[in-house]
């Protein structure tokens, strides 16, 4: 099991070098220039020579393979340079976001989870009967209700009914737990509905394919109630690929909420990602890719490991 | 006796009841005027800045962006009067002169002016930051220094005192001296490290800074040392960040917000006095800003002066501006001067230049016999290129392909990023495309340059050399007298729009900035840039 932790651990290292020369290569291919977006849009009387020194000063001037050995040198060292845009830290700004992103992603997922897996579990073992049909109904508007969308209704009525709008600064959890939820409630609720939709159908047809199985109906014969049949013997197995769904699901929240970020006013990751593409900020669209990229990997990671820990049918000797 | 009393009592009650009703009459509708006059010390004003500032320094920045969250913790020298723009007044200047020839302006500086870490200002803060702007060291980046080519050294005799030696009298020399980007810096900080007001404040100003939160929110509290006594009224300010139109909206309808200093669209505007009524108050102007296409000049047809000049007078502007300012932030029509500026061709001067007749068969008819002069009478397909921004760029875009088709010419929009729409208009990538200018000031030496041969200004796209307009943008330049700079301004204008028809003017924009009634003292002016005057403002509640 350790063995197999480690070479997969390890794994990652190649994969994300790859993942680097892709993204640095791509970034470039876009066309674009950083400084003139900054310098001259608005027809600003600015001289060539201003624009080449600014150009120097990035470090756009030298040659390509120069600026990725910079970049990999400072990878390497765990530094992954200053934005082109706002001159900080790549590493602050991710940071900054991060924990938003990272709160709303749990929070989403949790909401998903506590709806998904209790009305999946009933749609299957009440198959067919009316429960079934209001879960189906449940999770397909879920499926079809973009969350920004479901975000704007929240927004208006809360403004129209109650004539309230959630924060618009993030205030972290433990500096005011009220503001804080008062801010990222009602997004996770928008984000959390959809996700639960995605989960709730896979739950209810890996379990209902897991029902059909002869162990189970050896189950029943035993005389073993039901709460032990679904919960022992068929949820169990039945979660291997919610599990997998709800994994990548956590990991596309994590820079994926771009439309959502922008409706509720949320400082967070994808935001930034949206931002650094149109700003043509290098440094900050490579530092947040490796972020996603690092994020698929380490929720893929995980989802392998808790495999094992779910199914005792799985080993990794 | 007592009848006497009541006698003369009688004679005097219609009197009374008379000045009475007068004093009522002026007194009650001054009630209000009077409280609006009387400023309120205290809360704080929190407002929308759409986009974040790339550093803090404004003499490297372009941006308003930068401006209005950072504008309140810095003076200049000299400043425009938000009140009644564009007038010039001091700032940290107490008064300045002119020498008779025009080449040397002096400047008193203000006794007792604190920066925010209690340092005395002196006028070596004043020279040490117009050197940066005018005179930048190897590796400062400042992008105005074109504008002060005219300055020929900066000195400061004593430390209340700064004197400017020009090259030439320059017109309209203290107009540009009172950018809102010309802040000023302590000389001990810049001579040590230029750079440190990228990510650093540090000035005069009416507010001092406390925290700055990324993407989120500026914040200031009053400079209680500030020199201007009693001012400034507000506790503090917040400036939050927000990108998305919807949300911006909602800030400003639930009163998170009670202004956002660039302005709004029309249905926006709409939106916000329905839901929000009486307690909203909403300022228009025309704004510094204004939408143009540019064409390709190395392409053809757009080689052709004449085809460029069919394309221009096709265009209905009179009419675009009655339909378009229904739903876009546009309106004005006007030349390459903003409409309503000293600068701008009055409009019995302006309807003669081509396309801008108000009789449109005839201009379209004249079109079609340009198209055919120039060896393209059926017409020609071309895209034209716009940046992906709804407002006011995209109802622009489509109004000019609608006008075109009515000539015979086949246009494809095509909307792009900013970033790729820019690189291709550098690129000369394009056939025609809808740009865009915006600046603080209506001074030509600005409003022109962008005209300039482009091997001389980056920022002209059209690709054309032309010496003439390099030399009348110069001459105009150095030319003191005004109605003689005026006459070279209009020839240039003539040269720009009529002749050559590098460009073409479609609209002004509209400045429509609508705010709650809590914030009072707020004058909207003609631009975005020389503002939030935040000294002036104070909240009613």
């Amino acid at each position: 099991m350790n063995r197999y932790v480690l070479t997969r651990f390890l794994l990652i290292l190649p994969t994300l070098l790859a993942v680097a020369v892709i993204i640095f290569v791509l970034v470039r291919v876009v066309p674009g220039d950083i400084v003139e977006l900054r310098m001259v849009l608005g027809g600003s009387y600015v001289t060539p020579q201003v624009l080449a020194a600014e150009r120097a000063r990035l470090g756009l001037d030298k040659p390509i393979w120069h600026q990725f050995l910079d970049w990999i040198g400072g990878m390497v060292r765990l530094d992954l340079g200053r934005s082109m845009w706002s001159g900080e830290p790549v590493a602050r700004e991710i940071g900054l976001r991060l924990q938003l992103s990272l709160q709303l992603a749990i929070m989403a997922t949790l909401i998903a989870t506590a709806l998904a897996i209790p009305l999946g579990t009933i749609a299957a073992v009440y198959r067919g009967s009316w429960v079934d049909q209001a879960v189906q109904v449940f999770s397909v508007a879920g499926l079809a209700v973009p969350s920004f969308w479901l975000g704007i209704l929240i927004i208006l009525f809360l403004l129209t009914v109650f004539q309230y709008l959630p924060p618009l600064t993030f205030t972290p959890l433990w500096t005011d737990p009220k503001a804080n939820l008062a801010q990222l409630i009602w997004p996770a609720i928008a984000v959390g509905y959809r996700y639960s939709a995605v989960a709730t159908r896979m739950t209810r047809s890996a379990l209902l394919e897991v029902l059909r199985e002869d162990y189970i109906r050896t189950a029943w014969a035993k005389g073993l109630g039901q709460r032990t049949v679904l919960r022992r013997h068929a949820l169990r197995n039945a979660l291997m690929p919610v599990i997998t769904v709800i994994g990548l699901e956590f990991a596309f929240l994590i820079g994926g909420l771009v439309v959502t970020e922008q409706v509720f006013n949320l400082n967070g990751i994808g935001k930034l990602i949206v931002d650094a593409i149109s700003q043509r900020d290098y440094t900050l669209i490579q530092g947040l890719m490796l972020l996603v990229a690092v994020g698929y990997m380490l929720v893929n990671f995980i989802v392998d490991l808790l495999y094992a820990w779910i199914d005792p049918r799985v080993s990794y000797q | 006796m007592v009848r006497y009393s009541i006698a003369r009592t009688r004679r005097w009650q219609p009197i009374a009841v008379g000045l009475l009703i007068i004093l009522l009459v002026v007194w009650l509708p001054a009630r209000p005027t009077e409280a609006q006059q009387q400023p309120r010390r205290g809360g704080t004003l929190n407002y929308v800045v759409s986009a974040l500032p790339p550093s803090f320094d404004a003499h490297r920045e372009t941006t308003f962006a930068m401006l209005h969250p950072i504008l309140p913790h810095y003076n200049m020298l000299v400043r425009f009067d938000t009140r009644n723009f564009p007038k010039v007044i001091p700032d940290l200047a107490e008064s300045w002169s002119a020498s008779r020839d025009g080449m040397t302006y002096t400047f008193k500086i203000r006794q007792g002016v604190k920066f925010h870490d209690g340092s005395t200002l002196t006028s070596r803060d004043i020279k040490a930051s117009f050197d940066k702007i005018i005179f930048p060291k190897e590796g400062v980046i400042s992008v105005r220094q074109p504008i002060y080519q005219m300055v020929r050294i900066i000195e400061a005799p004593d430390p209340q005192t700064v004197v400017f030696r020009l090259k030439w009298a320059a017109p309209g020399f203290v107009e540009k001296l009172a950018s809102p980007f010309n802040w000023i810096y302590k000389a001990e900080i810049i001579e040590r490290d230029p750079t440190w007001y990228e990510r650093n404040v540090m000035g005069t100003g009416p507010f001092k800074f406390v925290e700055y939160v990324r993407g989120s929110r500026w914040v200031g509290r009053r400079n209680e040392d500030y020199f201007e006594r009693g001012k400034p009224y507000l506790d503090g300010y917040q400036a939050l960040f927000i990108s998305s139109r919807s949300a911006m909206i909602a800030a400003l309808k639930s009163g998170q917000a009670l202004i956002e200093f660039r302005g709004v669209s029309p249905a926006e505007r709409d939106d916000l006095v329905r839901t929000l009524g009486d307690r909203i108050q909403v300022q228009e102007q025309p704004w510094q800003c204004n939408l143009i296409v540019a064409y390709n000049t190395k392409k053809k047809p757009f080689d052709d002066p004449k085809v460029r000049r069919a394309l221009s007078i096709a265009v209905d502007r009179w009419g675009g501006s009655r339909a378009l300012s229904q739903i876009a932030l546009v309106g004005p029509v006007g030349g390459l001067m903003r409409p309503g500026s000293d600068y701008a061709l009055p409009e019995s001067e302006l309807v003669k230049l081509p396309g801008y007749g108000r009789d449109m068969q005839r201009a379209r008819t004249e079109a079609r016999n340009l198209l055919r002069e120039a060896g393209v009478p059926e017409g020609f397909t071309f895209t034209l290129k716009n940046r992906d921004v709804q407002m006011p760029y995209e109802p622009v875009g489509v109004y000019l392909v609608d006008q075109w088709r009515q000539i015979g010419l086949i246009v494809q929009h095509s909307q792009q990023e900013t970033a790729k729409y820019l690189a291709d208009l550098r690129a000369l990538n394009y056939d025609a495309s809808v740009d865009f200018a915006c600046d603080f000031i209506d001074d030509p030496d600005v409003q022109l340059a962008k005209y300039v041969s482009s091997d001389v200004n980056p920022a002209n796209y059209g690709g054309y050399i032309d010496r003439q307009l390099d030399l009348m943008f110069f001459q105009q330049s150095r030319t003191a007298d005004r109605a003689t700079r005026l006459k070279v301004v209009h020839q240039f204008e003539k040269r720009l729009l009529a002749d050559q028809a590098y460009v073409m003017y479609v609209l002004w924009w509209q400045r429509i900035v609508p705010h709650w009634r809590r914030l009072q003292g707020y004058k909207a002016t003609t631009n975005h840039y020389v503002e939030p005057d935040m000294r002036e403002y104070w909240l009613s509640e």
